[in-house]
């Protein structure tokens, strides 16, 4: 699956939802069932600092394929990052530069993702595609 | 003139509170931060932008002489407003964080010395902790903190000792907290510190709103507030000082407006208040806080102190019946601000959800960094109520609240 795919089935999966509720009530479970990032890799250096929520991230490099893990102490934080992670996490560098991440207004989540909201997923993003760029040049 | 007393009558002249958000009537519970403007101020404040236009004290032309009057009318409605003895004592400023700023730069220049130290609280707001910490490392001086308990009350019996030894210069405190909205027993720290010879700031920003505020009476020789919190435009502040202190303190900030006269040898500086405020101030700005106050002088002084009580009484019910709700700041001296943490939910999601339901709360360390510590969290949800707000809103906040609870446990 293409990062496009992997964004086109989350699409997918929003579209039932007619409702802010159960939307919010979809992401809080996904922000459940997140699978916890290590205890160790909840490190000092793997936080990144919104003003509201913390975000830990942290990232392995295999076989050419960039591996995310990563966890919030806020719910609905973590059930936006579960996203992010299922369409970063597995793939080539390159492939995570080029994105675009259109499903997020897609999915009417842009508000939960401007700079504004300072919840740390922004600066999420932007770490994943430093990763992203670090292991492209590392190759 | 016939004083309003009724709710609706209030809300009326309020426009921004007849909008939805997300879809749902707004519930503005975010006062604390800022709050909403009255049509007049707003009027005034257009008015001025599209019109009354020149700059003060400069001019003989027509617009600058209407644009002066305007601004030295509203440091007369300020100076009334808080009961000080002259125009002269009352600088303004861009806001509270200037105000203090302004001392803790001012003052400490002329009064403070290595070795020697400033009287804050636990409970401070960043704005009155940072600048003195500043002013303290230029100086060589120290901050010594007057402890809070449990509830986030001063320890008052602990004051003496900090004063005993005479290093302390200057006290620097809340009226009432932004995160506790708890009235503080400035009075007696007042007395206290006198007792000792050391003058007080008193951080009003959110004490203005709640009270009744007379600086002759109180006796600190500081108060400072902000316009926006207290119904008028942003980037407007005040800064009252008694004269005797404010004359012997130099001037903070060089530039137009501030000066006697200046050669490239030596400038004299202008009289208080000019002394304090150089370069062209926020007049608009001024003259829609004098608005402001004058909105609030035609409000029934009995219907506000009331109604709060009301709210007050409503909003304890109501938290009282969310499970594991911890309030912070228990006291019979609160006023309609309210903070709590439900368990081990994370503010920033309830913040979030409640948002959706057109309610606006603030969430997160609230700049009181020190007081998150003392109650060991990092974040706390914070409700706070003004004038306008209604028992209705507080039902409506409750029965949200509870629901945002379930989805999220
Ligand atoms: C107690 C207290 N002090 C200081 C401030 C700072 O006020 P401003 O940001 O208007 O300068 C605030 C505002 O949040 C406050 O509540």
């Amino acid at each position: 699956m293409t990062i496009k795919e992997a964004e086109n089935q989350i699409i997918e999966e929003f579209s039932i939802f007619t409702d802010w509720l159960d939307k919010y009530e979809y992401l809080i479970e996904l922000g459940k069932s997140l699978p916890i990032i290590k205890e160790s890799s909840k490190s000092e250096t793997n936080l990144i600092k919104g003003c509201q929520s913390k975000v830990w991230l942290a990232a392995d490099y295999k076989d050419g394929k960039i591996y995310f893990t990563a966890d919030s102490d806020a719910i609905i934080t973590k059930g936006i990052i579960s996203l992010l992670i299922r369409v970063f996490s597995g793939r080539a560098p390159q492939e995570i530069i080029d994105a675009d991440l259109g499903f997020i207004k897609e999915i009417g989540l842009q508000d939960n993702l401007s700079p504004t909201r300072s919840n740390g997923l922004v600066s999420m993003i932007k770490q994943i595609k430093f990763y992203a760029l670090a292991f492209s040049a590392n190759k | 003139m016939e004083l309003i007393k009724d709710i609706s009558d209030i809300r009326h002249h309020f426009p921004a509170l007849s909008q939805s958000v997300n879809g749902k009537p707004l519930v503005y519970f975010d006062n604390g931060a800022t709050a909403q403007k009255p049509d007049c101020v707003i009027e005034l404040v257009n008015k001025m932008n599209s019109g009354i236009n020149g700059n003060i004290h400069r001019a003989v032309h027509e617009l600058s002489a209407r644009t002066t009057e305007l601004y030295e009318g509203a440091r007369e409605s300020v100076r009334n407003f808080i009961n000080a003895d002259s125009r002269e004592e009352i600088v303004f400023t861009s806001g509270t964080t200037a105000s203090i700023n302004l001392v803790a730069n001012s003052f400490s220049q002329a009064f403070l010395k290595k070795g020697e130290a400033v009287l804050l609280t636990e409970g401070e707001h960043h704005s009155n902790i940072v600048p003195w910490q500043m002013a303290c490392e230029r100086h060589g001086a120290k901050l010594r903190v007057l402890p809070v308990d449990e509830n986030g009350c001063w320890k008052m019996e602990l004051l003496d000792s900090l004063l005993s030894d005479g290093k302390v210069k200057i006290a620097s405190v809340a009226h009432i907290s932004n995160v506790l909205g708890v009235v503080n027993p400035i009075e007696e720290l007042i007395e206290a510190c006198h007792r000792f010879g050391v003058p007080v700031m008193i951080d009003g920003a959110q004490g203005i709103i709640h009270s009744s505020v007379d600086v002759k009476k109180l006796d600190c020789e500081f108060y400072v507030f902000s316009g926006h919190k207290l119904y008028g435009p942003t980037g407007i502040g005040v800064l009252y000082g008694k004269k005797v202190f404010l004359q012997k303190m130099p001037p903070w900030m060089g530039g137009g407006d501030m000066v006697g006269t200046v050669t490239f040898k030596k400038t004299t500086y202008a009289d208080l208040p000019l002394k304090f405020e150089a370069g062209t101030p926020n007049f608009i700005g001024a003259a829609g806080l004098g608005e402001a106050i004058g909105f609030l002088a035609k409000i029934d002084k009995n219907f506000i102190k009331e109604h709060e009580e009301i709210l007050v009484a409503r909003m304890l019910e109501g938290l009282a019946s969310v499970d594991k709700l911890k309030l912070y700041g228990v006291s019979d001296r609160k006023i309609s601000l309210f903070s709590f943490n439900v368990g081990n939910v994370h503010p920033t999601d309830v913040a979030m959800l409640m948002d959706k339901m057109g309610i606006a709360l603030r969430s997160g360390m609230m700049c009181a960094e020190p007081l998150m510590s003392h109650f060991g969290v990092s974040g706390m949800l914070r409700a706070s109520l003004s004038v306008y707000n209604t028992v209705e809103e507080i039902d409506y906040f409750v029965n949200s609240l509870k629901r945002v609870l379930k989805m999220l446990s």
